[in-house]
């Protein structure tokens, strides 16, 4: 079964706008690239009851911006290390959106869906259908073009590189 | 996306037809490029891994390939040391010719000074200051790691066309600002996603009179409002600065935007009406005329990154620093951009000005901007000429950065607080006039 093509979701954790990736995994965390021991210094800077909440989260969902800063591919990866399966946002940035796809993080810009949703509610994400839901609807996304659909499908782009090569 | 080419296309359009072989691409579409540079920084220790546990050992082009050792240079842990151990050693493995080691300076600056960025490439880099290679009419990108990796295994990568916005910015400056400044101006304006997803194109009276350094800054700033991309239009100044990098006149082709373009927006800056700008904790869109915080007490001031560390930024802190001392509560670190700024530095007495002002110099490379070298303790404040701001980026999470140009760090650091540089220039009329001029220095 196609990891992407499953509903994906859970409880959700909640954040504003601009949250830069010096905030998700500061520069002295770099040093690793293994997602669980990254997970354990996410967002660190916000202090330890964020990070106990991102643990029981399945989604992150946030305002603009989300991801802005560094490069850094580890944004994503202490995310999916951290066991959350999709971001929820009213926009990315670019590096961070391209760097979720690579990392097979499900990466979802959706204002509408952000508006509603409450720190704690439990908020599903399908990808084949274009929804978001929440507790208070059903909200719609414009399709993954192809390409990062196929990327997506395989958990990333070196495992989806990988398959090609096999 | 069958729309006819019956307008113009902008400089992205044209650089990403050129990298993809596909014809007339339109802003939204995705094409596989074939970038002519893959940068990749500290992090290459990271390609390589993925590369090992890919189990391929074939890459598609090695000369394509460009590896500098600047974040953490030198190694600071047995685990930084192993790092780079395992990139001089690939790259020696491999025949990779590009590799530069922890001497050499930050990544973009290097490759720059080298030859390898030239007008109309496509460059991709494992650093989101990859915007900077548009002062130079480069389209240059930042990407992850995994996609460096995938570049040197394929050759190529997923793009999309991105839409365009023109930036006229008309000058001179007044006394006192800088390149640094109008792109402060520029973010707290439009803010940290303003441009996200854009090729940002720098045009106007103002920015043809800057030399390709100055460019730089505009070209890495752009950055910070989430573009994609940045651009300058060469000219004569791009082609002495090619020149001095070795590169031969037909080893590159200018890309140049239609006059009938199709922009996303236009947006005017004037120059002449521009003060000093500061960026306050703890994003880089919180930005306020540096009078606003004139008076907040500092602990260190930093004078380093791609942003604003090269020569020119260097000379005109010492032009501010000259004769005087760095307040005795101030630490000073300046970290040249590069070996050749340094050296270029060392000859002209630069260094020593900055040194007997009192600063420490550190050896190029990224520095403190990484939080490496120069971090802060609880409660303390930096003012750094640096592009990033954000929490905990330099030390303890509950310090706070500054961001400002190159006078603005030199005139803080002699009074101790932030200060606005015409009041330490005022005090020091020929100074101003050495100070206050843009576009002199290569």
């Amino acid at each position: 079964m196609s990891p992407a093509s499953e509903n994906k979701g859970g409880t959700a954790i909640l954040f504003g706008d601009n949250i830069d990736t010096d905030v998700i995994i500061p520069g002295r965390y770099l040093v690793s690239i293994d997602p669980a021991e990254l997970a354990e210094h996410a967002f660190e800077p916000l202090g330890e009851q964020v990070q106990q909440r991102l643990r029981q989260a399945r989604v992150v969902v946030a305002g603009r911006n989300f991801g802005c800063g560094s490069a850094r591919e580890q944004a994503a990866s202490a995310l999916t290390g951290a066991g959350v399966q999709a971001v929820v946002a009213v926009s990315f940035a670019r590096v961070f959106f391209r760097n979720a796809i690579n990392t097979g993080l499900i990466a979802i810009e959706c204002p509408d869906a952000v508006a509603t949703v409450k720190d704690g509610d439990d908020v599903q994400v399908d990808i084949d259908t274009g929804t978001v839901t929440t507790p208070a609807g059903q909200f719609g996304f414009p399709p993954y073009p192809e390409a990062l659909r196929g990327i997506l499908a395989d958990g990333g782009l070196i495992p989806h590189l990988m398959r090609s090569y096999a | 996306m069958t729309v006819a080419a019956t307008t113009g296309k902008t400089f992205a359009q044209k650089a990403i037809e050129r990298a993809s072989g596909v014809p007339d691409v339109q802003p939204g579409q995705i094409v596989d490029v074939y970038p002519d540079v893959y940068m990749s920084h500290t992090a290459s220790w990271r390609c390589i891994r993925t590369l090992e546990k890919m189990g391929i050992t074939e890459l598609c082009d090695k000369d394509r390939i460009a590896m500098v050792m600047d974040h953490i240079a030198p190694a600071v842990t047995a685990k930084n040391a192993a790092d780079h151990k395992l990139c001089r050693e690939f790259a020696q493995r491999m025949g990779i010719k590009n590799f530069w080691d922890v001497n050499a300076g930050i990544a973009h600056i290097v490759l720059m000074e080298n030859g390898l960025i030239r007008p109309g490439q496509f460059v991709i880099g494992t650093d989101s200051h990859s915007t900077i290679y548009g002062a130079l009419g480069a389209f240059g990108t930042g990407v992850g790691f995994s996609e460096i990796t995938a570049a040197w295994v394929t050759g190529k990568l997923w793009a999309k066309v991105p839409e365009s916005v023109r930036v006229e910015i008309s000058g001179p400056l007044p006394a006192g600002t800088y390149p640094k400044d109008v792109m402060l101006k520029l973010i707290g304006d439009l803010g940290a996603d303003g441009l996200t997803y854009c090729s940002a194109e720098f045009g106007g009276s103002y920015t043809r009179t800057l030399s390709v350094s100055e460019r730089m800054t505009f070209c890495n700033l752009a950055m910070e409002m989430g573009a994609k991309n940045a651009y300058v239009q060469p000219d004569e100044a791009t082609v002495r600065y090619l020149d001095e990098a070795g590169v031969p006149h037909d080893g590159y082709e200018v890309l140049l935007p239609d006059a009938d373009a199709t922009y996303r927006q236009r947006i005017e800056v004037d120059g002449a009406a521009l003060a000093p700008q500061v960026s306050v904790p703890h994003t880089v869109d919180n930005v306020v005329p540096v009078d606003d915080v004139a008076g907040t007490r500092l602990d260190q001031v930093f004078i380093g990154s791609c942003a604003n560390a090269k020569y020119d930024d260097l000379e005109i802190a010492a032009g501010v620093l000259a004769g005087r001392h760095v307040a005795s509560h101030v630490r000073l670190i300046v970290t040249p951009a590069s070996a050749a700024v340094m050296s270029k530095a060392a000859e002209t007495g630069v260094l020593t000005t900055l040194v007997q002002a009192g600063a420490l110099i550190t050896n190029p490379g990224c520095g403190a901007c990484a939080g490496n070298g120069g971090v802060m303790a609880d409660g303390e404040r930096t003012l750094s000429t640096a592009n990033r701001n954000f929490r905990g980026r330099m030390g303890s999470y509950e310090s706070e950065i500054f961001l400002g140009s190159p006078a603005t760090a030199a005139a803080s650091a002699i009074r101790g607080v932030i200060t606005n540089p015409r009041d330490v220039m005022a005090e020091n009329p020929e100074i101003a006039a050495v100070t206050g001029t843009t576009g002199g220095t290569a």
